[in-house]
């Protein structure tokens, strides 16, 4: 019973982390971007969700895609504002822009957050759950949307393998993380790629947390570990590798699921964090990384 | 200002000439507010204490002497606490700092008190070391005053309701101590360890849990294994997440306790409704006329601000009406004379007769409690509305839950 319990809560938690992770990666392989407002674009898709459930009284699938809405809305402008100025200013160095553009993403994320702990205080918000009632499967009662949310993660999952591997659009995207100079001798403009990518990136982060908000619920101090665990997960699987951050986001969701089951729920993070120091040690390329 | 004298002087006898006597008279008295802007607690402090100030005001002060309310928003951190509180005290020139419902920031602040010999009064924490520290120092710390419950007097009074609802009205025998790991739940698990046996209630386990957690699925399971009747919380940093998967889990047994997010009337909207059937202690709630003065201050404050105080606002409303009270007496706000004052305060509040401990109790300006003073509600979630079910006299309905509850 305990067993299946934490497989359970192991493979919901580890789908949405693989969710989340997997934006990030992509925006990373495709543009060498590391986007440190992350965990705020989630928690702002989320808390826009629960904001139109809540105050507005919308239903449940109306405050998903109106969250959904908002989240790739602010993906967007966040690349608007931190990325593309920074990526075509002739003032900042070629070799400086990779961390000017990290800094920008990362002061992006807190001025979100801080909005919203300013709009919508810092306590917990919950996002109006899309499937009610509860599963009892093997003498485990677990909560319906548990299982609704890693059959949407890999819905969307599906989906971006779908138009990343047979579609014109996603042939394009996916050269581009190979060799970008190649892609702009074959007539393709690059900002436009980096467009659809960060388009994408905003789906993938909303669903995320519009999830996360459902299942656990989400508050501005979520931003920062948010922020973490997509990038410990994504240096853990190897940086700019999708599988292996799909792999490696479910090591971590089971790693932490056991903790907190077998030890005590005070340690959950703490094992995953170890095997990152260990894997930064004897494979600094991540375990599934290219370089 | 010593330089040039003429001006002043010019302005002041101007002034004279054209104001009323009252409102003439020195400089106004400063009270500075340091609190959380973007914690559902803390955000009831600045407003409800301007509340307070303004309602003095418009009948002309405290001996002629207006009411200022300086705002510092302190982010939650204990390091900023400390810089609002100097600031507060050596440039703006406060008289009187009302002060945070966190513990830690409050303990942090407290040798600031004592330094910069400036009063201070918490609306909203709870750990007993503040009083503590004031026993074990008196001539040193005097100058703190706790104007909410310690948290071994809120075990206690969980206590007294639980006998009456849990124990006497539904036959429980066994519960669970769950509380976040912070300083104002060390003393109030203590007092639930003491008290709960008494009460008829066995405590079958004792759950200390980090307020970052996220994920209660393995707490709530382990507390199921064991078959308590009922959980007794300490909660206040965290409350939507414990309590909407409480809700999704469909955790069969009743939540009884400190819930501190809950006291507030935004917490049915927080959790999407998952807060129902859930019960807190608290010191005053909507609708519940604990004294004549607590239904007006809830209508104007909502009134002016368009939603309801959280239980540190009614206390922050409060302690303004206090500090003006002892300024009052004291016919000063020098601090030392401001304390003696303070210490002989006998004031009927929005919570219930405020007097506080005198020296040498071992919570000394800690707020007196039982019969006569401070009683405490205890209120339950129904159907989005907070209804009080204890005590009996102030009670507007019963203790019921939703349906996945399990009571004998």
């Amino acid at each position: 019973m305990l067993a299946w319990q934490i497989l359970i809560d192991g493979f919901a938690i580890g789908s949405l982390y693989a969710l989340g992770a997997t934006g990030f990666t992509l925006i990373f392989g495709v543009s060498g971007v590391l986007n440190l407002s992350h965990g705020a674009i989630m928690v702002a898709a989320a808390v826009a969700a629960w904001a139109l459930a809540g105050l507005a009284g919308a239903g449940p699938w109306a405050a998903a895609l109106g969250g959904i809405a908002i989240g790739v809305a602010l993906a967007t402008l966040t690349y608007f504002v931190t990325v593309r100025p920074i990526q075509r200013s002739p003032r900042v160095a070629e070799a400086e822009k990779e961390i000017f553009i990290l800094t920008a993403t990362l002061l992006w994320g807190i001025i979100i957050s801080e909005a919203i702990a300013y709009l919508f205080t810092n306590n917990a918000k919950t996002v109006l759950p899309i499937v009610e009632g509860v599963v009892g499967w093997f003498g485990v009662r677990t909560p319906a949307n548990e299982y609704f949310t890693a059959a949407v993660c890999w819905i969307a999952i599906g989906l971006l393998w779908l138009l990343v591997n047979r579609t014109r659009h996603g042939k394009a995207l996916l050269a581009a993380s190979m060799n970008p100079r190649g892609v702009t001798l074959l007539g393709i403009e690059l900002s436009r790629i980096h467009l659809a990518v960060w388009l994408i990136y905003g789906v993938l982060a909303s669903v995320a947390g519009i999830l996360l908000g459902m299942f656990l619920g989400v508050s501005s101090y979520s931003v920062g570990p948010l922020t973490a665990s997509a990038f410990s997960i994504v240096v853990l699987g190897g940086l700019g590798s999708v599988s292996g951050s799909l792999i490696a986001a479910y090591v971590v969701g089971y790693l932490e699921t056991a903790t907190a089951y077998l030890i005590s729920p005070a340690y959950r993070t703490i094992p995953a964090l170890l095997l990152l120091v260990v894997v930064m040690y004897l494979r600094p390329q991540g375990l599934f990384g290219r370089r | 200002m010593l330089r040039h004298p003429l001006p002043t002087l010019l302005t002041s006898a101007c002034l004279a000439a054209l104001l009323p006597h009252a409102a003439l008279a020195a400089d106004p008295i400063k009270i500075g507010v340091i609190a959380e802007a973007q914690a559902v607690a803390g955000s009831s402090i600045a407003p409800a204490a301007q509340l307070a100030a303004d309602e003095i005001n418009a009948k002309g002060g405290v001996n002629g002497r207006k009411i200022e309310v300086v705002v510092y928003d302190n982010h939650s951190s204990a390091a900023e606490s400390v810089r609002a509180f100097q600031r507060a005290v050596n440039e703006d020139k406060v008289n009187a700092v009302i002060a945070s419902y966190i513990s830690e920031v409050v303990l942090a602040l407290e040798p600031w008190a004592a330094r910069l010999k400036t009063v201070m009064i918490t609306p909203g924490a709870a750990s007993d070391v503040i009083t503590q520290n004031i026993a074990k120092d008196y001539e040193h710390n005097k100058y703190t005053f706790h104007g909410y419950l310690t948290s071994s007097a809120l075990a206690g009074l969980v206590c007294d309701a639980g006998k009456d609802l849990l124990v006497d009205g539904s036959k429980m025998k066994s519960a669970v101590i769950v509380s976040e790991d912070a300083a104002w739940t060390t003393p109030l698990d203590a007092g639930y360890e003491q008290c709960l046996p008494k009460i008829g209630l066995k405590v079958l386990d004792h759950i200390r849990f980090s307020p970052d957690t996220t994920d209660f699925t393995p707490i709530f399971n382990k507390i199921e294994g064991e078959k308590p009747d009922v959980m007794i919380t300490g909660i206040s940093h965290v409350g939507t997440q414990p309590t909407v998967q409480w809700k999704s889990q469909q955790v069969p047994i009743a939540m009884f306790g400190i819930s501190s997010q809950a006291t507030n009337s935004t917490f049915w909207k927080d959790t999407n409704g998952a807060t129902d059937g859930v019960l807190y202690q608290a010191v005053s709630g909507p609708g519940v006329a604990v004294t004549a003065k607590t239904l007006p201050f809830v209508d104007a404050f909502q009134k002016k601000y368009g939603n309801l105080p959280s239980y540190a606002g009614y206390t922050a409303y409060d302690d303004v009406y206090i500090i003006a009270d002892a300024a009052r007496r004291a016919g000063s706000t020098d601090s030392d004379k401001l304390v003696d004052a303070m210490e002989k305060t006998d004031y009927v509040g929005t919570i219930g007769r405020v007097a506080f401990k005198p020296k040498g109790d071992p919570n000394v300006h800690g707020l007196k409690t039982g019969n006569g003073y401070i009683t405490g509600l205890m209120l339950q979630w129904q159907d989005g509305k907070q209804v009080n079910v204890w005590p009996k006299n102030l009670a507007s309905g019963k203790m019921k839950f939703p349906a996945f509850i399990k009571v004998q």
